[in-house]
């Protein structure tokens, strides 16, 4: 399974390391998942008023378009001609500015008339004049509704998208990033683990090792003295029995300094 | 006496236009189309009328209300063409003056594309067929009305009408030439006027001054009542604007080109008993419509008098107004609204 952790060298470090990753993940998880959950509420709201407004739009539009046949009706054919090319600068105009809905800005667009700009007054000065600013009007409210649906339906797809991103995040956090994480601790844990166990076995080998040694210096200590006495005994009785003592008890304290020594070498070597 | 000799030159064509007279849909014949649930039951509809299968050749999914529109105004034309090359005398320059409104609205439509740098291919296919006139492709050379009229429209009948537009404005914007439109309509509908009264024979002459007149009237209500929101237009510039004939003129005529807001406009209208309740009820377009047919109705019981050509064409535009209406509100599904039509035939 070392597809689910990271890389890394098992620790005490990097251990405390991955903890800490493993806090900030979880505290990352809460945040985005309240930030997702708040982007979702404002996302059903517009969906809503989407809704709203493309059945306004439908009524708005059918009243205008309707309005545009009352002027033909009224006024001839070319009128609509005329209106286009009498229109110089636009009348309704648009202003944008942003909205902060938790850290994803929106923009907003927001409709308002000139009322300097007034181009074709005249246009139809001669017949059907009232019908035509009538449509001008029904018209501007059309336009309205569609700015209105326009800012709507950019932050719809927006949301939409941003929405998209926190829940791949959360998700990712969730189902990717903390088990990760929460592997890679277990992972050096169990090393840890493994690593103070071979330690203890090793100390163990080492204790058994030493002993062996004890147990063979014993036995050549032993052998040694053994042969020591018999040449004695075949030289005679020359030395006294108190210097014999004092001799063992001389080689004893000797042997004991040479195994402290060795101990010590030995250890050096496992080191290494 | 006076209509012993009208049959030597205009028998037929009385004759013809009585023939076409009866072919305007009848109330009934409305109600049926109005019926209609699709443009193609609209189409059926008006192949059993003297449309006979003037759409024939259009497929169901090409019928839309302009295409009807054109189609009938297609025939209508051709009908008024036919009637043209029929007479002969004073009858043709009667026609001719018919033609010259259309004239009028094509001119200034060319002006404004040409002020706009329009391609001329596109100003001229919307140029009304029956105010064509064979230099009215050369009218985009001109930058200013001087120049518009020394070098294009001094050879067209309509360089008369010019003679009072050039105090003011030489320079042509969108403005000047809305008002330039309405000084044409109004010399045209005086010099029209004049013609009738000098040259035509009574009956029509009678006939012909009344429906001129109405027309008059017409204009001069409209443009008080559409001048009213426009501070450009001043007290003087509206008087030149109003015409100088029909029952407005001329105590009604001062008092509305004095007129600043819609009470005045109302109590100067208090005078003429015609259009004493116009601005009362409804919509003044539609009653100005109303009227004007009921005019065109009379003036076909009157038998001798060319004045029907006029009545004819305006009912027929009337009728196609009122089909592209119908049709208009079947397509956008806006039944309450079909009965708004005008009928009185």
């Amino acid at each position: 399974m070392s597809a689910t952790r990271e890389q890394v060298f098992p620790t005490r470090m990097t251990l405390g390391l991955m903890k800490t990753k493993l806090k900030g993940a979880e505290v990352g998880h809460t945040l985005l998942k309240r930030k997702s959950e708040a982007l979702t509420k404002r996302f059903r709201d517009i969906t809503k008023r989407i809704d709203d407004a493309k059945q306004k739009m439908g009524r708005v539009m059918q009243t205008a378009a309707f309005s545009l046949a009352e002027v033909t009706y009224a006024t001839g054919d070319n009128i609509s001609y005329q209106v286009q090319e009498s229109v110089s600068t636009a009348r309704f105009k648009i202003r944008a500015r942003q909205e902060n809905v938790s850290g994803v800005i929106l923009p907003q667009f927001e409709s308002y008339i000139d009322p300097e700009i007034n181009d074709f007054k005249l246009t139809g000065l001669g017949r059907g004049g009232q019908q035509v600013q009538r449509a001008k009007e029904i018209y501007s409210k059309a336009v309205e509704t569609l700015v209105e649906l326009a800012s709507l339906q950019t932050a719809f797809i927006i949301l939409d998208e941003v929405i998209k991103v926190t829940n791949r995040r959360v998700n990712a956090i969730e189902h990717v990033i903390i088990p990760r994480t929460k592997n890679t601790i277990a992972y050096i844990n169990s090393e840890l683990d493994e690593l103070d166990r071979e330690e203890f076995y090793r100390l163990k080998k080492v204790q058994e090792k030493k002993q062996l040694e004890v147990a063979r210096l014993d036995a050549e200590m032993d052998a040694a003295r053994k042969r020591e006495a018999e040449e004695r005994t075949k030289k005679g009785e020359e030395t006294s029995i108190e210097e014999q003592l004092k001799a063992t008890s001389l080689n004893d304290k000797k042997s004991e300094e040479e195994n402290n020594n060795l101990v010590a070498e030995t250890e050096d070597d496992v080191i290494f | 006496m006076e209509g012993v000799f009208f049959n030597i030159d205009n028998g037929y064509i009385e004759g013809v236009i009585r023939g076409y007279r009866n072919g305007f849909l009848t109330s009934n014949q409305y109600l049926n189309l109005t019926q209609c649930d699709t443009l193609e039951d609209l189409k059926l509809q008006l192949s059993s009328t003297d449309y006979g299968n003037f759409l024939s050749s259009i497929p169901a999914e090409g019928l839309t209300t302009s295409v009807i529109q054109e189609h009938c105004s297609d025939k209508l034309f051709n009908e008024f063409n036919y009637i043209r090359n029929q007479l002969s005398g004073k009858s043709v320059k009667f026609m001719d003056y018919i033609t010259f409104g259309y004239m009028i609205d094509n001119v200034v439509l060319m002006i404004t594309g040409t002020i706009h740098a329009r391609d001329k291919g596109e100003i001229l296919s919307r140029c009304h067929p029956l105010g064509w006139f064979d230099t009215l492709p050369t009218l985009s050379v001109a930058t200013d009305l001087e120049s518009l009229y020394d070098t294009v429209l001094v050879d067209t009948p309509l360089a008369p009408f010019f003679k009072d537009c050039f105090d003011n404005a030489d320079e042509l914007d969108d403005l000047n030439i809305e008002i330039i439109r309405n000084k044409l309509y109004k010399a045209y509908l005086e010099d029209f006027a004049t013609f009738v009264s000098e040259e035509i024979e009574e009956p029509s002459k009678e006939i012909m001054l009344e429906l001129l007149g109405f027309e008059a009237d017409r204009r001069s209500i409209n443009v008080s009542l559409n001048s009213l929101q426009s501070d450009d237009i001043s007290d003087d510039l509206k008087r030149s604007l109003l015409p100088n004939l029909g029952k407005c003129f001329p105590v009604v005529t001062g008092m509305l080109s004095k007129a600043h807001d819609f009470e005045s406009v109302r109590a100067a209208l208090g005078n003429v008993y015609e259009y004493r309740s116009l601005l009362e009820n409804g919509n003044l377009e539609d009653q100005f419509y109303q009227l004007e047919m009921e005019l065109c109705r009379d003036a076909f019981t009157q038998q001798f008098s060319i004045s029907t050509v006029w009545a004819w064409m305006k009912s027929k535009e009337q009728e196609i107004r009122n089909i592209t209406w119908i049709a208009e509100c079947i397509a956008q599904n806006q039944r309450e609204r079909i009965n708004n039509y005008t009928s009185v035939y």
